[in-house]
C-alpha cells in the first residue's frame, strides 16, 4: 500500500480521479523496494517491567501481605539483617523471604536454616531482579497470607533502584563500614528508597564514620528518607526495625480491608492512594 | 550495566510495535533520556548495536534527545531546573526538593521501512 494516499495496487485507488503514481510521489517500488516512515510510540522503556510489577502489587495486595524490597551495595550486611528479623519475627506473623545474588544459593540457604521459608533466584550475569523474575517466583513460593515478604535484591547501588517489583516499599541498607558519602555517589538508590536502615553501627567507636554527615546526605537527595540506625550483629535498634515493619504489616491488612491500593508511578518518592 | 536491560525493554517494545504496524527493518530509534533518569547515554549507544545485532533494528541509527531536571521547591514554593540529584536549589540552596521531570526514560518514535 502507498503510505502517501493510501492506493493499493492497479486496482485500488483511494484518489477521486486516476493518476500517475511516479516516483516522486513516495510510493513503494512494486519490484521489491521499500519506503520509510515514522511511527510514533510513546511508551515508557520500562512499561513492560512496571506491568509485571502492577500485576504483583495487586497479588500481593490480596493477600494483605507487607512486602520490602531491600538493596544495598554487596557486604552492607543485608543477609544477616534478614535472618535477625525472621528469627525475631517468625511465630508471631507468616514470614517468607526471596533471594536475588547472581550466583549460589548461599543466602537462601542462611535463610532457611531459621525456619522460614526461602526462595533463590540467580539472576546469572544480571545486575538486579525485576518484576518478571518476581512474579515466576511467586508462582513456586506464594507470597504469605496477612504477612511479610522480604525480597533481597542484588547487591548493587546502582541498577535495582530502577526497577520496580510491585513492594510495598524500597529499602536501603547503608552500613558503617562504607563511606558517609554513598548518598550522594548514588543519588537514584537513596531517592528510590522510603527507609535506610543504617548497619553495622556496633563498629562506630572503630571507624571515622560520620553518622550525622551520612544523615544528611541522605536527606539532601531525599527530604523524606525515614532512617533507622542499628546493628544486626548486637540486636542494637532492631527494635525500631521491627515495630516499622509491624507498623507496615497492620498498614496491609488494613489496606486490604479497606480496598487494593494504586500504585502512581515512579518519582523521587513512591506514592500510593486508594483505588 | 543496567543499561543493557534497558536496550533489552526497547527492543521489545520495537517487536511489539512491528508485529502491529508490519515495518520490517527500523532505520533509527528516538529515546527520550532526562537529565536525571538513572542512565548512562554513553553506556546505552554502546549496548544498543550489540542487543539489535540480529534483529529488525539491526544497523539503526540511535537518536538520545535529552530532557532538563526540575523539582518543585518546597521551600520557596516554586518550580526550579536541576543539574543533578544532589543540586540545591538555585534560588535558596536548600535541598528540599520533589523531582517533577527529567527522569524519564521513553520510546518516541522509529523511522521504518516496509
Amino acid at each position: 500500500m502507498c503510505m502517501t494516499c493510501g492506493c493499493g495496487d492497479e486496482n485500488f485507488r483511494v484518489h477521486g480521479l486516476p493518476h500517475p503514481h511516479t516516483e516522486d510521489h513516495h510510493h513503494g517500488d512494486p519490484a521489491g523496494g521499500s519506503f520509510s516512515r515514522i511511527v510514533e510510540i510513546e511508551q515508557d522503556l520500562l512499561s513492560k517491567n512496571d506491568g509485571f510489577a502492577s500485576a504483583n502489587r495487586k497479588r500481593f495486595a490480596a493477600k494483605a501481605c507487607f512486602v520490602l524490597n531491600l538493596m544495598s551495595s554487596p557486604g552492607s550486611g543485608k543477609t544477616t539483617l534478614l535472618v535477625e528479623t525472621v528469627r525475631r519475627l517468625q511465630g508471631h506473623l507468616p514470614v517468607s523471604v526471596i533471594e536475588g545474588d547472581q550466583q549460589t544459593s548461599q543466602d537462601a540457604e542462611r535463610i532457611r536454616a531459621t525456619g522460614v521459608p526461602a526462595l533463590q533466584i540467580n539472576t546469572g550475569k544480571g545486575c538486579h531482579l525485576d518484576a518478571h523474575m518476581i512474579a515466576h517466583a511467586l508462582e513456586k513460593m506464594p507470597a504469605p497470607e496477612n504477612g511479610l515478604l522480604l525480597i533481597e535484591n542484588v547487591g548493587n547501588l546502582v541498577c535495582p533502584a530502577e526497577f520496580d517489583l510491585g513492594e510495598s516499599s524500597k529499602v536501603v541498607v547503608l552500613s558503617t563500614t562504607e563511606g558517609e558519602d554513598k548518598p550522594i555517589k548514588y543519588p537514584d538508590m537513596f531517592a528510590a528508597a522510603s527507609l535506610m536502615v543504617l548497619n553495622k553501627c556496633d563498629l562506630l567507636p572503630y571507624l571515622d564514620f560520620n553518622v550525622e554527615a551520612a544523615i544528611a546526605y541522605a536527606r539532601q537527595v531525599n527530604p523524606a528518607l525515614q532512617i533507622i540506625s542499628l546493628s544486626a550483629r548486637t540486636g542494637e535498634g532492631m527494635q525500631a526495625w521491627l515495630d516499622w515493619i509491624n507498623n507496615g504489616v497492620a498498614e496491609a491488612r488494613a489496606g486490604s480491608n479497606r480496598g487494593a491500593y494504586t500504585y502512581l508511578g515512579r518519582g523521587a518518592k513512591t506514592e500510593y492512594c486508594k483505588a | 550495566m543496567h543499561e543493557v536491560s534497558l536496550v533489552e525493554s526497547v527492543l521489545d517494545l520495537i517487536q511489539d510495535s512491528a508485529r502491529v504496524n508490519g515495518f520490517v527493518r527500523v532505520k533509527k530509534v528516538v529515546l527520550q533520556i532526562g537529565q536525571l533518569a538513572n542512565v548512562e547515554p554513553d553506556a546505552m549507544s554502546f549496548c544498543f548495536d550489540s542487543v539489535t545485532r540480529g534483529s529488525i533494528a539491526e544497523g539503526a541509527c540511535l537518536e538520545l534527545l535529552d530532557s532538563p531536571g526540575v523539582a518543585w521547591c518546597m521551600t520557596c514554593q516554586c518550580s526550579v531546573g536541576i543539574a543533578s540529584r544532589t543540586s540545591g536549589c538555585p534560588a535558596c540552596g536548600g535541598h528540599t526538593l520533589q523531582v517533577t521531570g527529567g527522569s524519564e526514560m521513553r520510546v518516541k518514535s522509529l523511522e521504518v521501512e516496509y
